[in-house]
């Protein structure tokens, strides 16, 4: 027995498979693509405003709270006047990663909608919550975020005070620890971080497991960090 | 019309006097009107006058000796944006009993962990838990009141008398 569609399908399939009736094919490959600009277009334009400060302030949940956070710290007011915005560590650049975020962003719609930390209250309350998705992406993406704007590469240590720059050639450069292990609440407050391990122990990656090797293990030799 | 002036004159007179003898008075100080406090820049205060300039912290990571024994230490480092509050305390993740092993930072004396009834606690005394209420970090900045303070040491050791105390 053969197997066919059922009609309801196939009406439109031997629509679509079949040639242009009335409409050109020059009107249909022109139009076609200039459609496609438009929407492609719009889309992306959409998008962006999407990912703009200015967008995500617009919400008093944003607006009062992290926003505000964010206003004290080095990340928005500085010497040299160079400043992140939202999107700059909360939205991945990377234009899949960024449609994944976007994705799921649409929960925060819904909490929007339903008014999930409406109230400052509610949003203190669910602060620890919040700050763990965060750390959690960050961690997940070896903070991607931190390093789009900063490279160890281009790091000066000599510019570093002497413990930044031990613990950075320790940690950082060897890829044993990322940003956020150690730079949690650089932006805005800290939760609770009861049951936090500083970023810098060893327990940061399993809080089960005890601090067993020490961040001071002492420098020997001229060069210390030669054979790490 | 002369009379009118010489009335006029004689009718300003105790109001011009005083004017007078003050205008004479600062003429003979040289440059703006200074005041005898040694806190106050030589400016009136009804002046508008400029914010000296920020100075920098010292954050040579460097410990700084204490000037008497009961001196709190000062912090040689950067403290900015380090949260102290009710969800945690930024300076206790280094100088706190357990992680000054790893991180070799100067562990908060014992007298941080008693509270006011002498009472030895098993974590930092709420009394004690906001650092930057004695601790502060430095800046390079001259004193606006010399200070001659002179530390114990250099007492003990400087010249004697003789108990001639004249």
């Amino acid at each position: 027995m053969r197997w066919t569609l059922p009609d309801f399908l196939l009406r439109p399939w031997r629509t679509i498979a079949g040639p242009s009736r009335y409409l050109s094919l020059g009107f249909l490959t022109l139009g076609g693509f200039a459609a496609g600009v438009m929407f492609w277009g719009g889309f992306n334009t959409a998008l962006e405003i999407t990912n703009t400060e200015k967008f995500c302030t617009s919400c008093h949940e944003m607006r009062d709270n992290v926003y505000e956070e964010l206003k004290t710290t080095i990340h928005f007011t500085n010497r040299s006047g160079v400043r992140a915005t939202c999107p700059d560590c909360h939205v991945p650049h990377n234009w899949t990663d960024k449609i994944a975020r976007k994705m799921q962003a649409s929960k925060e719609v819904w909490g929007k909608i339903f008014g999930t930390i409406d109230t400052r209250d509610k949003f203190v309350e669910k602060r620890r919550e919040l700050a763990e998705h965060e750390w959690a992406r960050l961690k997940a993406n070896n903070s991607l975020e931190c390093r789009n704007c900063h490279s160890a590469e281009s790091m000066d240590i000599t510019k570093q005070g002497a413990r930044a720059s031990r613990i950075h050639q320790q940690y950082l450069f060897t890829g044993q620890r990322t940003c956020i292990d150690c730079h949690k609440g650089i932006a805005h407050r800290l939760p609770d971080m009861n049951g936090v391990p500083p970023g810098w122990s060893e327990a940061s990656n399993d809080t089960n497991e005890p601090i067993t090797r020490w961040l001071a293990e002492a420098p020997t030799g001229p060069n210390p960090h030669a054979a790490r | 019309m002369r009379r009118h002036h010489l009335v006029a004159v004689v009718a300003a007179l105790p109001c011009l006097v005083p004017a007078l003898l003050s205008a004479q008075n600062t003429a003979q100080t040289t440059g703006p009107a200074r005041l005898d406090s040694p806190f106050r820049p030589p400016v009136n205060f009804t002046d508008n006058n400029a914010a000296p300039p920020i100075p920098a912290d010292v954050t040579d990571d460097r410990r700084v000796a204490r000037n008497y024994p009961e001196q709190p230490p000062v912090i040689p480092h950067n403290i900015r944006d380090y949260q102290i509050g009710l969800n945690n305390n930024q300076c206790l993740t280094c100088h706190s009993r357990q992680y000054t092993g790893a991180s070799q930072a100067p562990m908060i004396s014992i007298t941080h962990y008693v509270d006011r009834e002498g009472q030895t606690l098993g974590a930092v005394s709420p009394r004690r838990y906001f650092c930057l209420e004695c601790h502060v970090p430095q800046t390079q900045v001259q004193p606006v009141v010399p200070n001659t303070f002179k530390d114990v040491d250099s007492m003990i050791s400087r010249p004697s008398d003789g108990g001639d105390r004249r």
